[in-house]
């Protein structure tokens, strides 16, 4: 395979995934700006939402002022914002197309479809009553790309790039949700209680997706120290680093059978999934969970780069 | 003008042979049928993503070449001729090629202006001596073939560097498959799917000599933003082959690599779908950004096989076209079994004064234009249009030829209100390698405007899939 389609593989699953999380993220931020409250407090959740999704400097460059309309605008459709779902989608499928003979038609396919169908939307025609219908469509969209390239494509290098490119990027998504949306919680986390905490932290799950599953794994009210527990080091949990790094661990260790060759990533790796499985929630509190979130952004990173070095990405 | 020849119904009269399943058929189709089965279609095509870009059209990206669902059908009998003389011709094609890179037999003989060939910035001297693997030059040849009568089927161009259309043949097959199962049980069509097969095979057949494995073969495309993207990647997922852009090669050692994930890996075949210019900046266009420095010296070396070779393109050059059936004669000693369009090449001050006292009669083309622009359609443009072209034509008179405007042959093409005949022209894909291998099909391409005559995807024009019956 030629380094610049694992690149282009690679890429495209961190597009797709990352679409279907900013659509995540907006979702859960309309949510709460719904909700009654006194003041401006939008404000503080559009910054996060802006933040999880390292997107607050284009956007002030850009617009200034943290207003729902230009948030939804930015976020969904300016394709001046690389992280938008407009840019997302059309970048996955750009990079779908310069490499269409690596993908199945059924790939190929969803990833057409989705971007012909999103560009053919006009953004003035989309209202807040549509809104929730639109951010669900680009999550089934996203849906249909994973499972097409689940049940179709051979299990050899086109694969394993692709999920090592998913997990990355997924990896990513949590800690900073876990950074910036579960850190604004904390302070509050004394009045545990109050409806309107209920309320956020059952939207924190929500931006991940686990807001149902955390009950039927503790069987418990939202407790934080439970929700970065299962956020971090719970294996059942799809979108927990831990999760993400089994894969990883999984797609990397294939690399290498695949290609007879082990390089520095497949131990970065490994070494990584080993913190997660022998860390304890406790400890992480007790040495600062903003430093420990901070030093795996750096790892998962540094993984990216050596993947991208070992495998010719570009060169 | 008189009235065309009708691929269906000949100058009037009887439904010909070839055609009375179709006839038959069409007969009891509703129009609404019809419109909803070629909708299908567009869906089918889109889906799939078989687009092509237009230059300078304003909403650029890409564009869905229009299909047309009723097919154009050849008989065997008209193959079998066909396949003699584009066999004839692509042979003798070669065979020039070989000698104007070699001896230049052909010029010592008088039959072709020299300068023509020398001066032509199609002809590359840094061919001369070059031995291809089994002499062949040309390994890829869609034979553009216009029809005028039941038995006149002319040679109106031969595209000897990079043709393409081949993925709409196989593409338009395939949807016709899909929407009309019951129409090929009626007729004992044959399959043109062994394509890509026949290519691969005929690429391996021109790899280097001793190699000490089974040869590797990349397809080189300019990249995602050519017009003919979408075929690129379609045959070298069709080959299982690479598709790589020049960034992802280098030559080191002697030796042409491409960039994979486990490292550099070398390449024996690059059948490349770029133009001679931007194949190697050392040797053809300093100034290009694009290519593989060196690839050319790999090449001479015998190294790697570039299919088709390097230079190729003197043989498709319109200004040497008028000369080819004099070509085949040289080479075979036969007489040309297809015939070419009548042709005036303007740079002969007899031929110039003719065209120009006849431009509303012609078609003028210049010399080193394809896709259909930059030419006069003398009977179809009105009058400041020729006298604007005929200054151009007196300023530079050896840019341009000229031909009789045909009556090109019409077949029965789904249109606005009804099914109306429209002009069409066919071209066939030949392979040539260890044997030459046609494929018993091609495409037909259609001008889909009422009375037009230019059929080039870029002007409007749309395909159709084209039948070639079994006897």
């Amino acid at each position: 395979m030629l380094g610049r389609t694992a690149n282009d593989l690679y890429w495209l699953s961190r597009y797709i995934e990352r679409a279907e999380n900013i659509a995540r993220l907006l979702e859960v931020g309309y949510r709460i700006v719904l909700l009654p409250r006194e003041g401006e407090g939008f404000h503080e959740e559009w910054r996060s939402t802006l933040e999880s999704a390292a997107c607050v400097q284009g956007y002030v460059q850009r617009h200034g002022e943290l207003l729902t309309q230009n948030v939804i605008d930015y976020m969904l459709f300016d394709t001046s914002n690389p992280s938008s779902i407009a840019s997302c989608l059309a970048s996955a499928r750009r990079n779908g197309r310069a490499q269409r003979t690596a993908l199945t038609r059924e790939m190929w396919e969803s990833l057409n479809s989705a971007w012909l169908e999103f560009s053919a939307i006009r953004p003035a025609t989309v209202t807040s009553n549509s809104l929730p219908e639109l951010l669900d469509w680009v999550r089934s969209r996203s849906a249909l790309y994973r499972g097409a390239l689940l049940n179709t494509i051979l299990r050899n290098d086109t694969f394993y790039f692709s999920q090592v490119g998913t997990f990355i990027e997924r990896a990513d998504s949590t800690a900073r949700i876990l950074d910036v949306k579960y850190y604004h919680l904390l302070p509050s986390s004394e009045m545990v209680g109050s409806d309107k905490d209920n309320y956020q932290w059952a939207a924190l799950l929500r931006s991940v997706s686990a807001h149902r599953s955390y009950r039927w794994v503790f069987k418990d009210h939202y407790r934080p120290l439970k929700i970065a527990d299962f956020m971090i080091l719970n294996r059942q949990m799809p979108r927990s680093l831990r999760s993400c790094y089994d894969e990883l661990t999984v797609a990397l260790r294939d690399l290498a059978v695949f290609y007879g060759v082990r390089h520095d990533c497949q131990t970065t790796a490994e070494s990584t999934r080993d913190l997660l499985l022998e860390a304890d929630m406790q400890n992480i509190f007790q040495s600062g969970l903003h430093e420990f979130v901070q030093d795996f952004i750096g790892r998962n990173n540094k993984l990216g780069n050596e993947i991208s070095t070992a495998y010719h990405f570009s060169d | 003008m008189v009235a065309a020849f009708d691929e269906m119904n000949g100058f009037g009269g009887e439904v010909r042979a070839p055609y009375r399943a179709l006839a038959e058929w069409l007969g009891v189709q509703h129009l609404d049928t019809l419109r909803q089965k070629s909708a299908e279609a567009e869906v089918l095509f889109r889906r799939s993503g078989i687009t092509f870009a237009v230059y300078g059209a304003e909403e650029a990206g890409e564009r869905l070449i229009p299909f047309d669902i009723l097919p154009r059908i050849i008989s065997a009998e008209e193959w079998r001729r066909l396949e003699l003389g584009i066999e004839q011709r692509v042979r003798s094609l070669n065979a020039f090629l070989y000698d104007i890179y070699h001896r230049q037999e052909i010029l010592k003989a008088g039959k072709i202006p020299e300068e023509l060939i020398t001066q032509n910035s199609a002809f590359l001297p840094e061919m001369i001596g070059v031995d291809p693997p089994r002499g062949v030059y040309s390994h890829i040849i869609g034979v553009d073939l216009v029809r005028t009568g039941e038995n006149e089927f002319m040679v109106l161009e031969d595209n000897t560097r990079t043709p393409s259309g081949v993925s709409y043949m196989l593409e338009n097959r395939e949807t016709m498959m899909h929407l009309f199962p019951d129409l090929f049980s009626r007729n004992r069509v044959r399959p043109v799917e062994n394509y890509p097969d026949a290519l691969l095979k005929t690429l391996e057949s021109v790899a280097p000599g001793n190699l000490d494995a089974e040869p590797t073969i990349a397809l080189l495309t300019p990249g995602v933003y050519n017009s003919a993207y979408f075929e690129h990647s379609f045959l070298a997922d069709q080959m299982g082959v690479e598709l790589v852009e020049s960034s992802d090669l280098v030559v080191i050692d002697g030796l042409l690599r491409m960039k994979t994930t486990e490292g550099l890996k070398r390449v024996d075949v690059l059948y490349r779908r770029v133009d001679d210019d931007f194949l190697d900046p050392l040797v053809f266009d300093p100034t290009s950004l694009l290519g593989v420095p060196g690839i050319f010296d790999v090449y001479r070396s015998g190294r790697v096989t570039i299919v088709n070779a390097p230079g190729a393109g003197i043989a498709d050059d319109k200004a040497i076209y008028s000369y080819i059936p004099a070509i085949i004669e040289f080479y075979t000693g036969k007489q040309p079994i297809l015939a070419n369009v009548e042709t005036y090449n303007c740079r002969e001050p007899a031929s110039l004064k003719y065209v120009l006292d006849h431009l509303a009669e012609l078609v003028v083309k210049e010399v080193h234009g394809s896709g259909g622009y930059g030419m006069l359609v003398g009977p179809k443009s009105t009058k400041d249009q020729i006298e604007t072209f005929r200054a151009k034509l007196v300023a530079n008179p050896s840019n341009y030829i000229a031909q009789p405007t045909l009556s090109l042959s019409t077949c029965p093409t789904l249109a606005d209100s009804s099914v109306a005949p429209r002009h069409l022209d066919l071209r066939p894909f030949v392979l040539i390698g260890d044997q030459v291998r046609l494929m018993p099909g091609g495409l037909t391409r259609v001008a889909l405007k009422k009375g037009s005559l230019v059929v080039n995807s870029s002007q409007g024009g749309g395909t159709k899939d084209t039948w070639v019956l079994q006897e």
